[in-house]
């Protein structure tokens, strides 16, 4: 079974829903984001989202932007994710790690060459924001056969017509896009979620989480409740870009105080159950 | 008896959206319902004649179609006299797109699109803008059918293209100025993806060249194959055959579609793609995708891009800012592999130059980006015999740069 899997299956023996937080690769620096990345799981976190930095995100708001050129500017790469999952994996073996961005960094890395080293690495599953299903040849086969998740979105405008065939290209759980819109804007009311959430159930018995305008301890607990897990990116992001100096360097409270906030919003899900 | 056209160049794109690998549809999910939603709208229209006829009786009437093909004896003349022989120095013709209402050839393909948001019935457009000219066609057509308009134009396009600004406003369009990235073209696409992404239900994106996500890159070609069927048959009825050179410069490279494509099938006719080489194709500064870039993903298609190792997108630069984009429409990408169009290269400086030679010659005031179009006529046209014929696409008119061009010349206005 994959760690997705398995993480999925304990978590619904345990009754609640998963917390799921994103950091962005090398934002603001190497060393900070490295240090979230293995402070996440004993803050709570139950899935991690790594989000790859591009030039160009399309489907993100200002604050993911600025975190893509932050990362940018430290020296991001798709190859220096990749090592920060191995770093990673030395101390945990457990904890589901996926991988999100556009494509066109993999394109550059060879997509097949891509899969095999972010399985090797210890990615999980991949987010690939720009790669709809109708151009899922592009990637799937490599991804499948080095065993890797390919996790899609689904939107508000994904309608029932549509959805059987985003679904059958989707494996791990499914993202749901709780807004029409770019990520870090607007929040979904709890009457969508609870008409979208079933609307998908009829459609797929994979795990559903809820992401894009998830920002609040209560947010995350309603989302988790609804679906079977929370992304909270966001949110994050603008708790680490306020600690920042003047010059946008990591202040030594920096790490600290976004853990914090990663325990707030786990605890807020732990208890929704 | 239907004769299969397997050799024919003028086939795609292929269900898909692809023309060979480029192309395609690389978008969120968010905004795939709404692309095939365009798609099937526009594969409707194209067989509606109450669709047709209207976008034709706005051609006419409000555009000024067909625009002149102009014989430029002046500028023919002046490369004659500078060739290295007395049986040198091909014909030179204008396709005057520049006549067009708003200046600029966007116009044509603005009117069809704004049709289709009607049919969709979508209530509000957004558009992206480079040098602006786009941005005004998109504003003029929403004034036209009254419909609110918002176009989003990189900041440093907004300074360095304050008139087209201004008339945007004047015709009661929003100007959103983009900040993101180098804040020009390629930002301004950005910010009206993710804009339409959030309002997708009642928002058409009225896209301004060969590029984006399918059905785009082909709806935007057909729109512009109007220059081409025109030119056909204005350089038939003047000289009783096709040209033997037809040449335009591109950034995302609607012109240049709209005028090659007609052409494609036809083996004697070369053709011409003039990237912007800016500082020089040897700098980091230039705009010339094909020339020094690879192919990719960006907004929403696979094409050659500028791009660094990693796969991170490359600032472009050139002088005009409706070249200024690191990215080519995917049909340009498949026609310079399949090599049927030569891409070629301009500088800033040999478009300048251009600009002030037509200016004096023809007393025709050229697009900055039109220019970079004629600089290559200037090298090309004094090797060639006499009795060629090269065909300009004089895209658009130069009003809005002469601020850009004094700048560059050390006066001030």
């Amino acid at each position: 079974m994959s760690r997705i899997a398995a993480r999925f299956a304990a978590l619904k023996k345990e009754g609640r829903g998963a917390f799921i937080p994103f950091l962005e690769a090398y934002d603001p620096d190497p060393a900070t984001s490295l240090a979230l990345l293995r402070g996440f799981p004993r803050a709570g976190a139950d899935l991690i989202e790594i989000g790859v930095p591009f030039t160009d995100p399309m489907a993100d708001g200002p604050t993911v932007q600025r975190a893509g050129q932050r990362g940018l500017k430290a020296g991001a790469t798709l190859p220096g994710a990749l090592a920060m999952v191995r770093d990673f994996r030395k101390e945990d073996d457990a904890t589901p790690v996926i991988l999100m961005g556009y494509y066109n960094p993999i394109l550059a890395y060879g997509s097949e060459r891509f899969c095999m080293d972010a399985a090797a690495s210890g990615v999980d599953g991949l987010i690939i924001v720009d790669v709809p299903p109708e151009e899922a040849d592009e990637i799937e086969p490599a991804a499948k056969a080095n065993g890797l998740d390919l996790i899609r979105l689904v939107a508000p405008t994904t309608d029932d017509a549509r959805l059987p065939r985003v679904l059958a290209a989707t494996s791990g759980f499914v993202y749901y896009v709780a807004i029409a819109g770019v990520t870090g804007t607007r929040s979904a009311t709890r009457e969508a979620l609870e008409a979208n959430i079933p609307r998908i159930r009829k459609h797929t018995d994979l795990p559903i989480a809820i992401g894009f305008g998830v920002r609040t301890p209560e947010q995350a607990a309603e989302a988790a409740r609804i679906s079977d897990g929370a992304v909270v990116a966001s949110a994050l992001i603008d708790t680490l870009a306020e600690s920042l100096d003047e010059q946008g360097r990591a202040r030594p409270d920096t790490v600290r105080k976004v853990l914090d906030q990663v325990r707030a919003l786990s605890e807020a899900v732990r208890k929704a159950g | 008896m239907n004769t299969p056209l397997s050799n024919s160049l003028r086939q795609g794109p292929d269900a898909r959206g692809r023309f060979g690998p480029f192309g395609g549809r690389f978008v969120a999910e968010t905004l795939m319902p709404l692309i095939l939603e365009v798609e099937r709208a526009y594969e409707s229209a194209k067989t509606d004649v109450a669709f047709q006829v209207e976008w034709r009786r706005l051609l006419t009437h409000y555009v000024g179609r067909p625009s002149p093909l102009w014989l430029a004896e002046r500028m023919t003349e002046h490369l004659r006299a500078g060739s290295a022989g007395s049986e040198l120095g091909a014909k030179v013709y204008f396709k005057r797109e520049e006549l067009n209402h708003t200046g600029a050839h966007k116009i044509n393909a603005v009117l069809g699109q704004i049709l289709l948001a009607k049919k969709m019935g979508k209530t509000r457009i957004i558009a992206e803008t480079g040098a602006g000219q786009h941005g005004v066609a998109t504003a003029t057509a929403c004034a036209l059918f009254n419909l609110p308009c918002t176009v989003f134009m990189g900041a440093t396009d907004v300074a360095r293209q304050q008139p087209n600004v201004f008339r945007m406003k004047l015709l009661g369009a929003e100007v959103e100025s983009v900040t993101s990235g180098a804040a020009t073209l390629k930002d301004a696409m950005n910010e009206a993806l993710r804009h339409w992404v959030a309002n997708v239900h009642d928002t058409y994106y009225c896209i301004g060249t060969v590029a984006g996500p399918h059905p785009y890159p082909q709806m935007v070609r057909d729109f512009q194959c109007v220059i081409g069927d025109e030119t056909r048959d204005q350089i038939l009825a003047a000289e009783g055959r096709l040209p033997d050179a037809l040449v335009c410069a591109v950034g995302g490279g609607s012109s240049a579609m709209g005028l090659f494509h007609p052409f494609l099938d036809d083996a004697g006719v070369a053709m011409y793609g003039v990237e912007a080489a800016g500082r020089g194709v040897d700098t980091k500064e230039h705009a010339a995708s094909i020339t020094k870039g690879r192919p990719g993903v960006l907004h929403g298609n696979r094409t050659y891009l500028l791009q660094d190792r990693d796969g991170q997108i490359i600032e472009a630069h050139s002088i005009s800012a409706g070249l200024d984009y690191p990215g080519i429409g995917p049909e340009h990408s498949w026609l310079h592999e399949q090599g049927r169009v030569n891409f070629v290269t301009a500088t800033d400086d040999e478009a300048l130059e251009a600009f002030q030679l037509c200016s004096k010659l023809e007393g025709i005031i050229p697009a900055l980006e039109s220019a970079h179009g004629l600089a290559h006529v200037i090298k090309l046209a004094p090797t060639l015999p006499k009795d060629a014929i090269v065909v300009l696409n004089l895209s658009g008119r130069g009003d809005k740069d002469i601020f850009t061009v004094a700048h560059h010349l050390g006066v001030k206005l």
